[in-house]
């Protein structure tokens, strides 16, 4: 049975508040902690970006488990902030995890939801006995607009899951996706910045989408929401998955575990999948978690996931590298300046 | 850099791929091929360091050349690798923080790039191991 | 193996020269070195020319050819040669040419060191510099030049006692040589002060614990020692002409507060002149930083390791001291053209031991020592020098 057979998270040390990004831009900090739900976001260091937090997430994957890095026949790296518009963060993840050269890759790019897109084909590969693991890693150093409302959000962080069939700690029994052409969020190619429709990538995306996928899935297995212990749903904020949530019939408590938004901003292909991965650190045996991502464009891939006794035994080891909590602990505050130094919006002299 | 010349060494800089001498279980980085000591008799074999050791000393950078400006002031030090040998490297942390003894392990980094159009150099840098 | 004297040494005023190119630099201090020996062009044998990086200066290579070339001797088709080790391609250039001498195999030999460092702008050059240690696993990874000597003086200070003062003390002591140097870059004395307040560059050196970047050339002329005396009437014999090298990287030293080469170059540099430290009456070292000047003095073997400090603090290494260091103002204050620093030092002991440095003359002078240095200690010259 194909699934999760160890996963890993990266996020970089420093964050801005909220309140630091509202007082350039003269706006109401509470105005937006209130109607987001998001207090601070994460910041890449200098010299981060998505091939370096795709890398470090996989390494922590592969300190939990002792996996033969030669068997890792597939990597798929999904962001919109991949370093280069030509040339593969796959190629480069692969090579520093000692995964070259028999193997397949490609980078992704479907918004928000790229890196669940690579956990679909690492299933299909793993399934039909094309590879024996496949790495799917969900990476972004997210770019808003300065004083877009997407600024207050857009953070950095990924995570990375290794998908096999050998005694998987978690076991992906369905996924499917629900998938239109719904231009809600873009970036035209050579533009630095994303534009978004405003109150339209709500309904018509967001919510059309995850609604979508998950009824979608519901149906075809026959279940409903309490079915289930745990539901991590992609996270722009934290008012999108707690409404969408209710409107399915989850709890706040099935969902507050992968709900990381608040404290990390929105990681865009890493998202829901660090949602995820917060759920899995504090996960038992035997529960079942609900995952659906969404990525503007737009579509949501959903998961019906259920762990197995291998994550509590002696091959898993989840202790070995960073929880999403540890990671979340202990970060380095900078203003505004520093911030936008960081994040390449300062134009430099060539 | 030239892209042949940075490619070269990636297993060097992503992976801390090295030698050992089976002989008399001395460590090189970067690899060599023939033991210093053994000489001949020396049996060579591939060698992944596993990137953790101890500062020897340090400085900070604050003048840097054009393509490490924008990272000044930095922390620079000489690590002496758990196997022995011992590199030169860039520590993450706060510059002042570092100190002889100070224990760190290895982090992927970008450590350079040519331009905004070339190619970027990927590499390890180091951060306190706690 | 014949005995070997320098019989003329010609060189520039050392500074941003705007004025100046490279060939200009070298045909001025070629032609002083002439003119002090008494010779002409026709009289040289070979040459041999020390400088870093031309190409990168200068984007010119094939300096032997254009330095012979500009100093009208095409037509005499002698051998030119550059030599390169960096920092120490002067000492190195003087030392090719004494072998020449000594072995036989020519007579007059000019041993001259030229660099234009400021036909770039200091990022440029700092990159320049760089090549002195090691691109690959030093520069590659954000180390500059004085970021590895920084790192020999945490090294130091953590294990010897020298205080940031008496560090200090060392550019304050070579400004104040300099500014009795007609030919130094910087002529103004400074305080201990001046050194602390200034900005850091690589923690613990500050800008004035460090080297300027210098326009300049220098030259001398070596004859076999019989023969001296048709040139001068103050020949200055070569006692010993030495040469060692070490790894190229600091990380790969045995200790990393000791050059190795300086060591080993020292030791053998007194065994051929058959003399110890303690005759030594001056000495000029390779102070391309302040801690490599405290480091030089003891690994050259006039003191104990960790007590140059004590010693620069107590002004034995003054100019009025028992052991002058750097009468010329060293790197520091006489300034840095890379490739002609080896021999602006043979300049400045020929000159003193002619009794010919006014206003910085160490009276009775006999026998002068040089050391240079390239990179972080890879390569080293020592030579010595008796009247």
């Amino acid at each position: 049975m194909v699934g999760i057979i160890t996963y890993g998270v990266y996020i970089p040390r420093y964050r801005i508040k909220v309140e630091e990004i509202a007082k350039v831009w003269g706006a109401n900090a509470s105005d937006i902690t209130g109607g987001l739900g998001v207090f601070e976001k994460s910041v890449p260091d200098l010299d981060e970006d998505t091939a370096t937090i795709a890398v470090e997430a996989a390494r922590n994957a592969l300190l939990r488990r002792a996996i033969d890095p030669e068997k890792i026949g597939a990597v798929y790296v999904g962001s919109e902030s991949h370093p280069y518009a030509v040339k593969p963060t796959a190629c480069t993840v692969g090579e520093a995890i000692g995964a070259t050269p028999r193997m397949m890759a490609a980078d992704y790019e479907f918004a928000c939801k790229a890196g669940t897109a690579g956990i679909q084909t690492c299933m299909g590969l793993v399934k039909s006995d094309m590879i024996e693991y496949g790495f799917a890693i969900g990476s972004d150093v997210a770019q808003g607009a300065p004083s877009d409302a997407l600024e207050y959000t857009a953070a950095a962080g990924g995570a990375a899951f290794l998908i096999g069939r050998q005694d998987p700690i978690a076991r992906i029994h369905h996924t499917c996706s629900f998938t239109t052409d719904t231009p809600d969020f873009w970036r035209r190619e050579g533009q630095d910045y994303p534009r978004h429709g405003g109150r339209f990538t709500g309904d018509p995306g967001y919510f059309k989408h995850v609604e979508g996928a998950s009824r979608l899935m519901l149906e075809e297995l026959g279940k409903s929401a309490k079915d289930y212990d745990y539901a991590v749903f992609h996270q722009p904020n934290a008012k999108f998955p707690q409404k969408v949530a209710k409107t399915l019939g989850f709890s706040q408590d099935q969902i507050k575990p992968g709900l990381v938004v608040p404290r990390l901003g929105n990681t865009y292909s890493g998202s829901s999948m660090i949602g995820l991965a917060a759920t899995l650190d504090i996960a038992k045996a035997g529960d079942r978690i609900f995952v659906c991502s969404f990525g503007s464009g737009a579509g949501s891939d959903a998961f019906d996931i259920s762990v197995t006794d291998q994550i509590e035994s002696e091959d898993f080891n989840r202790g070995a590298a960073p929880s999403v909590e540890h990671l979340l602990k202990n970060p380095i505050y900078v203003q505004y300046a520093q911030y936008a130094k960081h994040k390449g919006k300062i134009v430099m002299q060539e | 850099m030239s892209v042949a010349r940075f490619w070269r060494k990636i297993p060097q800089r992503y992976n801390l791929i090295g030698t050992v001498c089976k002989t008399c279980g001395r460590h090189f980085f970067p690899p060599r091929s023939f033991c210093p000591d053994c000489r001949r008799s020396g049996e060579i074999v591939e060698y992944k360091f596993k990137g953790t050791g101890t500062v020897v000393t340090h400085t900070i950078i604050r003048s840097a050349s054009d393509q490490f400006e924008d990272l000044t002031p930095y922390a620079l030090a000489i690590v002496q690798l758990d196997e022995g040998p011992r590199i030169t490297a860039q520590i993450v942390c706060t510059p002042g923080d570092v100190k002889i003894g100070m224990r760190v392990k290895g982090t992927f980094r970008r450590i350079a790039a040519d331009g905004a159009s070339g190619v970027i150099y990927y590499g390890t840098k180091y951060v306190p191991d706690e | 193996m014949r005995d070997v004297a320098v019989i003329g040494i010609g060189c520039t005023r050392f500074g941003e020269k705007w004025g100046c190119s490279f060939r200009d630099l070298f045909v001025e201090a070629g032609a002083l070195a002439l003119d002090d020996a008494g010779l002409s062009g026709e009289d040289i044998d070979a040459m041999y020319v020390g400088n870093m990086s031309a190409g990168r200066f200068i984007e010119q290579e094939h300096i032997g050819a254009l330095i012979a070339d500009y100093s009208g001797l095409s037509t005499r088709h002698i051998p030119s040669t550059r030599v390169e080790a960096a920092c120490a391609s002067g000492g190195l250039s003087f030392r090719q040419a004494v072998i020449a001498v000594a072995s036989g195999m020519e007579d007059i030999v000019v041993a001259a060191g030229v660099e234009k460092m400021t036909d770039v702008g200091t990022g440029a050059s700092v990159d320049a510099l760089a090549g002195a240690a090691d691109r690959e696993w030093e520069g590659f990874v954000g180390a500059t030049f004085p970021g590895l000597y920084a790192m020999i003086a945490t090294d130091y200070m953590s294990r010897y006692p020298l205080t940031r003062e008496q560090l200090a003390q060392v550019a304050v002591k070579n400004h104040y040589n300099g500014a009795r140097n007609p030919i130094a870059q910087f002529q103004q004395e400074i305080t201990v002060d001046t050194v602390l307040r200034s900005s850091l560059v690589a923690d613990p050196l500050r800008l004035f614990d460090c080297s300027p970047i210098t326009d300049g050339a220098a030259a001398v002329i070596v004859a076999p020692l019989d023969r001296a005396r048709e040139f001068t009437d103050t020949p200055v014999r070569v006692l010993a002409s030495e040469q060692a090298s070490d790894t190229i990287t600091l990380h790969d030293r045995r200790d990393i507060s000791t050059l190795d080469a300086t060591v080993a170059a020292g030791r053998r540099a007194f065994k051929t002149a058959g003399i110890t430290p303690k005759e030594i009456d001056l000495v000029e070292v390779h102070d391309c930083f302040t801690i490599a000047e405290i480091c030089a003095i003891e690994d050259l073997g006039f003191c104990k390791k960790g007590e140059a400090g004590r010693l620069t603090g107590e002004g034995v290494t003054a100019l009025n001291g028992d052991l002058p260091v750097n009468t010329s103002g060293g790197l520091k204050a006489c300034g840095h053209p890379v490739g002609a620093t080896g021999i602006k030092q043979v300049y400045e002991i020929v000159t003193q031991l002619r009794g010919e440095a006014k206003g910085r003359q160490i009276d009775g002078a006999k026998i002068g020592m040089t050391h240079n240095v390239g990179g972080t200690g890879a390569t080293v010259a020592v030579h010595i020098f008796g009247v």
